[in-house]
Parts: structure tokens; sequence; C-alpha cells
């Protein structure tokens, strides 16, 4: 059945939407003095800091890879770029549990703020295919993240940070 | 007991109903990445989903060659198992990921899904609750009615939206049309027993 009368995704969207909504009246609400002008830090997901591992090593590759991890990180207010930032990736995947160290690595981010590591592909696990990704370093606010695939088909995933001075 | 073609038909389709969802969740790939643990978390929360099927068809005396009292003395074993399989789920799934299950718990998840699913969990340890505090509580048989089945609604319907909301081992057309006849035999239970009934009768006396 390619089009199920009440589509898990359609809900899925439909909250997200609302939420997103509700997330971003309140914080404008409550931050606006301060920062009317500057790019706005993101925020850590709920959820986002299950099964982290703080220290996870730099690898070139987690596992055997075949999935792609992507996105940008910028610096609060400015948007800058930032470079060598480090970001910690994990999830569930063919290979190995998000809580097994095995799934997870760390990578640096380029001179463009960006950053990119191959993975296992996701596999859904805990109602959806998603993935955690870290910023976890004394110089900015920490930010864990818990994007959501569009669809466990997928072979890539992105998040962007944009942190906040500690 | 003589097998009327009716009767024999009703069972199959209902073992259909409970068997064949679990059957197509058993050759998911997504299977092969994980544990036997998670698995039998998984199994354990699409069997409850199934048997849930049974409880108001249980209930309300609609399965043949049931009578009443069989029937009902079968719904109390099956429930049973239903708040068994709950703990093994939720058990099971903690074992797994235990933040995951904390964040569930505490309604502190980033998905819906979990929400549901404990409300629902929830739901079915209070009507269970009540089931075997039946006699003690001494509540007035069509108020204990009334609660017991207005908290299998509440099991029922966030039953569902979980397993809707889950992207998982069970296969998208075999879990509509369980959670489609879940409803349904809830529905045609509820409006056939008339459980609310009570309260109008309680609100004309006031």
């Amino acid at each position: 059945m390619a089009h199920p009368l009440l589509n898990r995704r359609t809900l899925l969207v439909a909250s997200a939407t609302f939420g997103g909504a509700l997330v971003t009246s309140g914080a404008s609400g409550l931050f606006t003095p301060a920062r009317a002008q500057g790019l706005a830090p993101t925020q850590s997901m709920r959820g986002g800091s299950n099964n982290y591992r703080p220290g996870a090593p730099i690898v070139e590759r987690i596992g055997n890879g075949g999935f792609w991890m992507s996105g940008r990180v910028r610096r609060a207010g400015d948007g800058a770029p930032l470079e060598g930032i480090r970001i910690q990736i994990w999830a569930h995947t063919t290979e190995a549990y998000e809580r097994d160290p095995e799934s997870h690595g760390a990578t640096l981010t380029g001179p463009d703020g960006t950053f990119r590591l191959e993975m296992p592909q996701i596999v859904p696990a805990f109602g959806q295919a998603h993935g955690h990704l870290a910023y976890d370093d004394p110089e900015f606010e920490t930010v864990f993240l818990r994007p959501i695939m569009s669809s466990p088909k997928d072979t890539s995933l992105s998040a962007d940070f944009v942190l906040q001075p500690a | 007991m003589s097998w009327s073609v009716r009767a024999v038909l009703g069972w199959s389709a209902l073992a259909f109903a409970v068997v064949g969802p679990i059957a197509i969740a058993a050759t998911s790939e997504y299977l092969a990445y994980r544990s036997w643990i998670y698995i039998a978390a998984g199994f354990a929360g699409i069997a409850a989903m199934a048997l849930l099927l049974l409880q108001p068809l249980l209930a309300a005396g609609y399965l043949p060659g049931l009578s009443m009292r069989d029937g009902r003395k079968i719904h109390r074993w099956v429930g049973t198992t239903l708040v068994a399989a709950i703990i093994a789920h939720v058990a099971g799934l903690w074992l797994t990921s235990p933040p995951d299950v904390i964040d569930a718990l505490l309604f502190d998840s980033p998905t819906p899904f979990s929400a549901w699913g404990v409300v629902a969990m929830w739901a079915l340890f209070a009507a269970a609750s009540l089931a075997l505090l039946r006699r003690k509580l001494r509540i007035s048989p069509p108020i204990w009615r009334f609660a017991h089945t207005a908290l299998a609604t509440v099991v029922v319907v966030g039953s569902v939206v979980h397993a809707v909301l889950i992207e998982g081992p069970m296969g998208t057309v075999s879990k509509f049309v369980l959670c489609i006849l879940v409803l349904a035999a809830l529905g045609k239970a509820l409006t056939d027993l008339r459980s609310w009934a009570v309260l109008r009768r309680m609100g004309s006396r006031l």
C-alpha cells in the first residue's frame, strides 16, 4: 500500500511543524532583546544526548561506512563559519547499537565550517530512523542534536550547529 | 458443541488477524540489526496489540461457541497476559537503551509515539488493577464497568496511535489492518454494552 490512510510521516510532520512553531515563538519571545540582529544559537534537541560517549575518538570513518552524516557549524550572532570544531556522531546502524562504542566517532570541521563523516547505514530504532550529533567542548555551549530521517532508505542525513561562545 | 461454518470462519479470521501481523513482522529486515532482547521487546508489543483485539470480543461475547461466562474468564487471562507482555515490552526496551525509555516514561521524549504508549500502559495497569480489586472495592457493577471500559478505550486509542507512529518491524498494511480491527471491535463492544448509560442514570438522579 503506497498511500496508507493515515501516514505516520504526515502526522510527524504536522506535529513537528506545530511543535516547531511553538518553540520558535517561545524562544523569540524570550531572547529577542539580547540578540535581535544576530543568528540565534541552536538549541539542544530532546533526547539528543541519549547514549552519548564523552571523548569518542576522531575517526576517518565509523565502521564500514556507506552512509553520510554532514552539516555546518557557525558562530551565533555573526554566523561566521567555525573551523576545527569537534562533532561527535553516533546512531543505531546496520553494524552496531547506539550505545556501542564502535557506533561512535568524531570529526573536525573544515575552514568553511562544514563536516562530513561516513558511517554505517542508520536503521530505525526506538520508533524512527534517527542520528545523534554532539558538540561538547569548552569553547562554546554544549549542543546535542537528534535529527530524524525523512525515510529509513535515505543514505545521508545532515544537521547544522550555531554555537554560542561559552 | 457443534462447530458451525460460521464459527469455523470466525475463529479462522480471528487467528489470521492475530497471527498474521506477528508473522509478517518476523520477516522484517530490521531484525537482523537487533539483539534478541530488543527483538523480544518489540514482539511483546506486537503480541499485546494482537491480544488487544481479543479483549472486546471476549468481553461482549462475540466469539462463536463461547458462553459469556467462558468469554469473561478468558478475558481475564488475556488481560493478565497483556499486562505481562507490556512489562516485558518496556523492560526489554529499557535493557536496550535505558535513556530512551526513561525519557518516554517521564514524557520527555522527542518522539510523540512513546507518550501515547506510556499513557496506554498506565491505563492498562489501571484497568487491570480495577479488575483485580473488583470485589474488594465494592463499587456498584455499572460504575465498575463504566470505569473499566473507559480505561480500556484509553488503552486501545493510545496503543493504536503508538503503533501507527512507529517505524519498526511491523508491516505497514498488516499494522493498519490490525489497528482498524482493534478499533472496530472496541467500537462495536462499546455501543452494544453501553457502559456509559450509568452516567445518564446518575445524572437524572441529581
